[in-house]
């Protein structure tokens, strides 16, 4: 990386570092909505695109056809102290999109993983990518007004979780709610680091 | 002598610039290692900005105070590889420079942490 923060002229210019924190789930979960409660700018979008070769097998031989499509990506962030941004990035809901997960997942403090449970199934994807990549997770189930609410220990079951990952109840429009989900994710990454990794800083 | 408005295209028709024409055709950047949550900032310099193109001249604008590149691309309105190319001339002309995010070598730090932790908790 060009890491050449000494060589940034101006006397006083610190640059900050950045942390991100992603909010997953299903299509429909609470993503964005999640991300505009606790950021302290209204939500940005961008862009990402992505070219593919064609699958179709046409009379065109030789010719390769190439398709762009566009991948949006929702992001909010929450400037800790003058060294320390937070980005929290809402994760790309279709499946067929998990190339950008690799990237927004790396480095990653963790993962808020909203669940609907009207459509428990389409949290799966998300929990077994951060299963598989030991990154820190949490459930929170977004308590939408019109569905049945479980008991933490039905979702847990359902989601097949083992008993270390945190599950809480939020309602992703309420900042104070979706603030305590970032709170507890927090927490948690913090306590599967052990005492001895502490850095020399 | 004014001609009549025959524009045969529209809104429909897409952007008339393609995105990949403001960076020459350059599908990747030359610096691979900018991360969606990377700071980039603008430096001081005494480089000539006037052979720069209206996108890198926007960029340099913008980054007088540090911003992620998905911010810039959120901002600029570009499609994040094409932010990544423009930010990667600039940092290679010493334009702007950049802070990876300090977790990217994924080793978790109980200071960072805590500090984010005691941020959280404040808002």
């Amino acid at each position: 990386m060009v890491s050449v923060e000494s060589e940034a002229q101006g006397a006083a210019m610190v640059i900050p570092t950045s942390v991100k924190v992603l909010v997953a789930g299903g299509f429909g979960a609470g993503k964005t909505t999640m991300v505009g409660s606790v950021s302290e700018i209204p939500p940005l979008s961008t862009e990402e695109l992505l070219t593919e070769a064609s699958t179709d097998v046409d009379d065109l031989v030789g010719v390769e056809e190439k398709t762009t499509t566009t991948v949006a990506l929702d992001f909010g962030r929450i400037t800790i102290n003058p060294e320390i941004v937070l980005y929290l990035f809402g994760t790309p809901g279709q499946n067929r999109f998990w190339f950008m997960w690799d990237e927004l997942a790396n480095g990653a403090i963790g993962a808020i993983v909203l669940v609907d449970t009207r459509r428990l199934d389409s949290s799966f994807p998300s929990v077994d990518f951060f299963e598989r990549r030991k990154i820190p997770f949490i459930i929170a189930v977004n308590c939408f007004d019109d569905a049945h609410h479980y008991q933490t220990d039905e979702v847990r079951q359902a989601l097949a979780l083992s008993a270390e990952i945190p599950i809480l109840m939020c309602d992703a429009r309420e900042r104070e709610s979706s603030k305590q989900a970032l709170v507890r994710l927090v927490e948690h990454a913090l306590s599967r680091v052990p005492a001895t990794a502490d850095g020399a800083r | 002598m004014s001609e009549p408005d025959d524009r045969w295209f529209d809104e429909a028709a897409g952007p008339l610039v393609r995105p990949y024409a403001m960076t020459r055709g350059r599908t990747r950047p030359g610096n691979t290692d900018l991360d969606l949550a990377t700071q980039v900032v603008t430096v001081w310099t005494e480089n000539d900005s006037g052979s720069l193109s209206p996108e890198h001249q926007a960029v340099i604008e913008l980054c007088r105070t540090p911003l992620s590149v998905a911010e810039v691309a959120a901002y600029v309105d570009v499609p994040l590889v094409v932010v990544k190319v423009l930010l990667s001339d600039l940092i290679e002309r010493g334009d702007v420079v950049a802070r990876a995010p300090r977790m990217a070598n994924n080793l978790p730090d109980r200071n960072l942490l805590q500090a984010v932790l005691d941020g959280v908790r404040r808002i």
